[in-house]
């Protein structure tokens, strides 16, 4: 399972780069595996306020439907049209296709996130 | 696969004539606005009636109905329907009535109208029943519309969030988002339960109320009802019953009891009326008396022994649907419900859940079993002894099962489970017949070992083989065109 080091992670199999305000979004190699085939990203609109821990979008796979929870409370800058055509991006690359960019409003919500070990023992703790 | 009809069709095959109208032709240009005009005649297939016939046919006989076999479809309460609720619902004064007929020529038919939500609300320990609703997420829908009027009605207009658990049916986010509600989910336990502090921590005066299935889709029955009914009403919110399981408690247990406001209720489960094809189904919604103004119009009441049509309810939400509901469907469960009885309906309810244990307890030693324990009318497996060193899925399974002649379980739900299968074998199997399923799984957990391929490369033996579900997901092709 790849887990990249210099990300920070949700328990619910969320990732997000932080560069400043800005945090790229997107879902876990251990997400898109358990998931399966994803066949639907239903993508957060733009200029959307997002609070940490509640819905952002919806990922369909031909297995099970997921909620995309946001890692951090903001506002939507840009989102990844290019999974609505090929939502299949996400199994191929989880971490070079982002969902979407999030302004962060609050720093010290990123506090609550864990980091790369941290998920990686929380996730084995999971099979 | 055998051919569309559009293609089988032969040129002038179709050659029949109706007889005159005996009326003038009207000009279509005259009656018809241009933008509705069609300018080339549609190209509909040229088949002729034995030709149609045969195609229909065949095509009937590749469907799986509980007709052909066990369909041991998990949630879905897959149970025989009695061929005598068919006879009941075709008896002339019931079948070929006019929904606009006046009240006082159909008082046979709206007299079980009136005691079929009379014997719901008694069923299911509610106040009243509209038996509106054409299924169960109709039935949802119409439910959450009645959490919400009650809510407004109040003048609290801050509860703009309903609570689904983990472990729900799809339906129920759907249902409360079609209405505009927020979802939140709450966790479940390692008991596969609603997890309490979660639901505590939750529960808010934005929260308008809690939709629950019990027993839940893990086939559990929630012990802790009465505290979680306490917590959702401490609150300000109410608490809905989604009937889908309703086959666990029927005749035992009471949902008006547990705490409940409002239930709806799936005909076409509990109470025996074909599924899908067969249908339509049916979805009544019920509600305790603080509820009662809020049911949609009309209900049907009594009025010195005369039964009528009762439109003078200001709060209604209005209409759930055209005329009365799926009035077929409802003589057809009325017929079940009367055949049955009180007793009979616990017996059929007692049975189910036995035969759930049984099956559980026989296929304990071949599959994992997640939450091994008593269990209510379903329980779950999953493939987890089968995944080393071959990577068997629960689809393959699945698939394999068709080839024994099987409709498979329910899989990949509830989504809590990883790679789920969801066995409900209802009341109506016999000891045998749940025998030869029990074999066939042992079997195909034998093959899972020894021959993988066989499951890999399941069905072999079925009209179509595996089909590509992601592509059929991700590129669908949903009409046929003419080449």
């Amino acid at each position: 399972m790849n887990v990249p080091k210099k990300l920070l992670y949700t328990k619910e199999h969320e990732w997000i780069k932080v560069n400043g305000d800005r945090g790229h979004v997107g879902i876990t190699d251990y997400a898109q595996h358990h998931l399966g085939d994803i066949v639907f990203v239903e993508l957060p609109e733009l200029d959307e306020e997002v609070a940490q821990g509640e819905s952002m979008g919806v990922i369909e796979s031909v297995k099970a439907v997921a909620t995309l929870f946001s890692p951090v409370s903001g506002r939507i800058l840009e989102v990844n049209e290019e999974l609505e055509e090929a939502p299949e991006l996400l199994n191929e690359d989880p971490y070079g296709n982002w969902i979407a960019i999030v302004e962060i409003t609050e720093q010290s919500e990123l506090d609550d996130l864990i980091s790369a070990d941290e998920y990686k023992s929380y996730c084995e703790t999971l099979e | 696969m055998s051919k569309l009809i559009f293609e089988k069709g032969v040129k002038g095959s179709n050659s029949f004539s109706l007889p005159e109208a005996g009326l003038a032709q009207p000009d279509i240009n005259q009656t018809l606005p241009p933008i509705f005009l069609r300018h080339q005649a549609p190209d509909l297939p040229q088949i002729s009636e034995v030709e149609a016939v045969r195609h229909y046919t065949e095509l009937s006989q590749r469907a799986y109905g509980v007709d052909n076999g066990f369909y041991p479809l998990g949630s879905c309460t897959m149970k025989y329907s009695p061929k005598i609720n068919e006879w009941a619902a075709r008896i002339p004064g019931l079948a070929a009535l006019h929904p606009y007929q006046a009240p006082e020529t159909i008082q046979g038919a709206l007299q079980l109208y009136y005691e079929m939500q009379e014997i719901l609300a008694e069923i299911t320990g509610m106040d009243g029943f509209t038996l509106q609703p054409a299924a169960g997420a109709h039935g949802e829908m119409v439910g959450v519309m009645i959490i919400k009027a009650y809510h407004l009605n109040n003048g609290d207009k801050a509860r703009t969030k309903m609570m689904v658990p983990d472990s729900a049916h799809g339906t129920n986010p759907a249902t409360a988002n079609m209405i505009g509600f927020d979802v939140i989910e709450v966790k479940s336990n390692p008991r596969g339960l609603v997890d309490l502090d979660d639901l505590k921590s939750k529960m808010n005066e934005e929260v308008a109320g809690l939709m629950l299935t019990n027993p839940n889709t893990l086939g559990l029955f929630e012990e802790e009802i009465e505290d979680i009914a306490a917590i959702v009403h401490e609150a300000g919110g109410l608490l809905y019953y989604d009937g889908a399981n309703l086959n666990g408690v029927v005749g035992v247990a009471r949902p008006g009891d547990m705490g409940f406001d409002l239930v709806h209720v799936n005909l076409h489960k509990t109470f025996s009326t074909p599924h899908g094809g067969g249908g339509p189904g049916s979805g009544p919604v019920g509600v305790k008396a603080h509820l009662l103004p809020f049911l949609p119009i009309p209900l049907v009441v009594k009025k010195e022994e005369q039964y009528t049509f009762d439109y003078d309810r200001p709060l209604s939400i209005g209409k759930a649907k055209n005329f009365y509901g799926n009035f077929g469907v409802i003589v057809k469960a009325y017929a079940y419900i009367k055949a049955l009885g009180g007793e009979g309906l616990k017996d059929a309810c007692q049975n189910a859940v036995l035969n759930a244990n049984y099956m559980r307890h026989q296929l304990r030693e071949d599959y994992n079993i997640p939450l091994d324990r008593l269990c209510k009318h379903e329980f779950i497996i999953n493939s987890k002894k089968q995944a080393d060193p071959h990577g068997i899925s629960t689809m393959d399974i699945a698939k394999r099962l068709i080839d024994y002649g099987y409709h498979p379980p329910t899989v990949y739900f509830p989504l809590i489970i990883s790679e789920a299968m969801m066995i409900e074998p209802t009341e109506t199997e016999s000891k045998e017949r749940m025998d030869d399923f029990i074999a066939a799984m042992k079997s195909i957990a034998k093959e899972a070992k020894e021959t993988p391929e066989l499951l890999l490369g399941a069905p072999h033996n079925a009209v179509i083989r595996r089909v590509d579900e992601v592509k059929a997901a991700r590129k669908p092709v949903v009409k046929w065109e003419a080449p």
